[in-house]
């Protein structure tokens, strides 16, 4: 049994199918990848999983445990974590709150711990300080800690929000678009640090990106999607020469 | 000189219950965008339950069932009304707020203000239209402060009400909830997908504000023992005000406001007939806000995001 198991995943908004018939087995560790022109439904199917929308039919099954029907926020504590192809950053919180704040799930002390100081909360406060520091360092961002989000430049604010999912503690990453608009130098730096997370904390990745030499260097499986529906599957190679692909999305990439 | 601070200690008495009312507003605005305009009900309601439980203390301790000193009962009437004031905040939020917290904004506007009128009416049906009087549990000691005259009553009220801040203000900051809190507030969408539920958050919020309202009623009923179903109106508008002229969401912001309004109100009084006081009080008021639209700590912006 796969990690995540979606099975049949079709979907609606009003009169517009959206997604169609999605299937999707990712292993333990494995990187893969979810491409497709604009507007196929890449976010959609991120938001589906991640529970901001509720899928019409299909299954979604974590560790083998349904997903569906849950709340984000349980879905998030179960371990998916997630960025957002537009930042979605607090500008009233310094680096360093952003990965703390992200731990909410991972912390046992309760109210009477919040409101009396106890020495379980002082203990759990400090632990999650530190996680929340080796992260930033995981990330190269630890000089940056005590920063308010605005004043940094935009490849560092991608690695705050990095790090924020990482603190969920995910056992599956959730990527959209980690390179959109990024220079080619920070579009190298922020492959490196995908590597080093995959690396590090062995978790899956799941990425939606357009810049395909970045999908076909990271991910072992690749999807391609084309208005709501998955028309080819299959390792970068197999995809990267399939007829269908190359048609829909791929043509001009090639003949470059 | 002495006339000076004999107002200015009336002033910080005053302006501790509009700030500890403002808290409420602001959390709450903070992390749902909405002002609960129950919230001067809701410390009404305080005052009430603080008056039953002290009420039910103090008979107790003549029973000689329980001796307890007038401080205990103070402290006991504080915490047991804080903690029954809560429930009445979260029913309000799940009952007012959580079913239409995707409605239109003026929809869920309107929720506090009738909310707010079945308190008073349910409380005029529960106690009738009489007046209540506080006990007063502890004995009043005047201090006689190089010609200032200070009592003890209200030396202890400004202190409570700023211990209650700041320990707001430690929870804010240094909790997970706290935390949780001021992510919210810039972001519905993002926040669950961190892990944090907000449904419990927005519950909290309003807990939390709804004990502070029951502190501020009990604080007030020590200063001015008289009680009625709708005293909780203007001081509710005034505090509101305060809320808002402290800044979106603003602790520090609504505490600052809460104790400027005192100062403003008891100095406007004793130079004008007080008949004027409010007139003048919030000329001024409105004027500040002339210059300073977003209040002391708002920000010229808003940024809240929403799929």
């Amino acid at each position: 049994m796969a990690l995540l198991e979606i099975r049949h995943m079709t979907h609606y908004f009003g009169g517009l199918r959206a997604v169609h018939d999605y299937n999707l087995d990712i292993e333990p560790g494995q990187v893969r990848g979810l491409i497709g022109p604009n507007g196929a439904g890449k976010t959609t199917i991120f938001n589906l999983i991640t529970g901001i929308h509720r899928p019409g039919e299909g299954r979604i099954l974590l560790d083998g445990e349904e997903l569906v029907g849950r709340q984000p926020h349980e879905i998030a504590a179960r371990g998916l974590g997630r960025t957002f192809q537009d930042l979605r950053l607090w500008r009233h919180m310094t680096v360093l709150d952003h990965v703390k704040m992200a731990r909410y799930s991972k912390i046992g002390y309760g109210l009477v711990g919040a409101f009396f100081s106890t020495p379980r909360r002082n203990r759990e406060e400090a632990q999650i300080e530190e996680k929340a520091r080796e992260l930033l360092e995981m990330m190269n961002i630890s000089h940056l800690a005590d920063q308010m989000v605005p004043n940094l430049p935009y490849g560092a604010q991608r690695r705050v929000e990095m790090a924020r999912a990482l603190s969920t503690e995910p056992k599956i990453l959730f990527l959209d678009e980690p390179t959109a608009g990024m220079n080619p130098e920070e579009l190298i730096q922020m492959m490196g640090i995908i590597r080093r997370v995959r690396e590090q904390l062995g978790l899956a990745i799941f990425l939606i990106e357009h810049r395909l030499k970045m999908v076909m260097e990271l991910c072992e499986i690749i999807q391609t999607l084309v208005f709501g529906e998955v028309i080819a599957e299959g390792p970068p190679d197999d995809i990267k020469n399939n007829p269908a692909v190359i048609e829909a999305y791929l043509g001009k990439e090639i003949v470059e | 000189m002495v006339f000076f601070f004999q107002n200015l200690v009336n002033a910080l008495q005053w302006g501790s219950f509009y700030a500890m009312i403002a808290l409420g507003y602001s959390m709450v605005y903070s992390i749902l965008m909405l002002f609960n305009f129950a919230h001067g009900d809701i410390f009404m309601v305080g005052a009430y339950i603080g008056f039953g439980v002290a009420t039910a203390l103090v008979t107790l301790s003549a029973s000689g069932f329980l001796a307890l000193p007038g401080w205990m009962i103070l402290v006991l009437t504080i915490l047991l009304s804080m903690f029954l004031t809560s429930f009445v905040g979260m029913i309000v939020e799940r009952v007012g707020y959580r079913p239409l917290r995707d409605a239109p904004r003026a929809s869920a506007a309107i929720t506090g203000l009738m909310i707010g009128i079945m308190l008073e009416t349910g409380n005029l049906i529960l106690l009738g239209a009489r007046r209540v009087s506080f006990p007063p549990l502890i004995e009043s000691v005047t201090y006689n402060v190089g010609g200032v005259f200070v009592t003890n009553k209200k030396i202890m009220i400004v202190l409570i009400s700023l211990g209650f801040m700041l320990a707001l203000h430690l929870f804010v900051q240094k909790t997970r909830y706290g935390m949780a809190m001021r992510a919210m507030a810039f972001d519905y969408v993002v926040v669950p997908l961190l892990g944090i539920p907000i449904n419990t958050i927005a519950r909290l919020t309003f807990a939390i504000g709804s004990a502070l309202a029951a502190v501020a009623g009990i604080l007030f009923g020590l200063a001015y023992p008289v009680l009625d179903p709708y005293m909780g109106i203007v001081f509710g508008w005034k505090a509101f005000v305060a809320a808002i002229l402290g800044g979106r969401g603003s602790i520090m912001g609504a505490t600052l406001a809460g104790f400027l309004m005192g100062f403003i109100e008891i100095f406007v009084a004793m130079v004008f007939p007080s008949t004027l006081r409010d007139l003048i009080a919030y000329s001024i008021i409105l004027l500040i806000l002339v210059f300073r639209p977003h209040g002391f700590f708002g920000e010229p912006y808003s940024a809240r995001l929403r799929l």
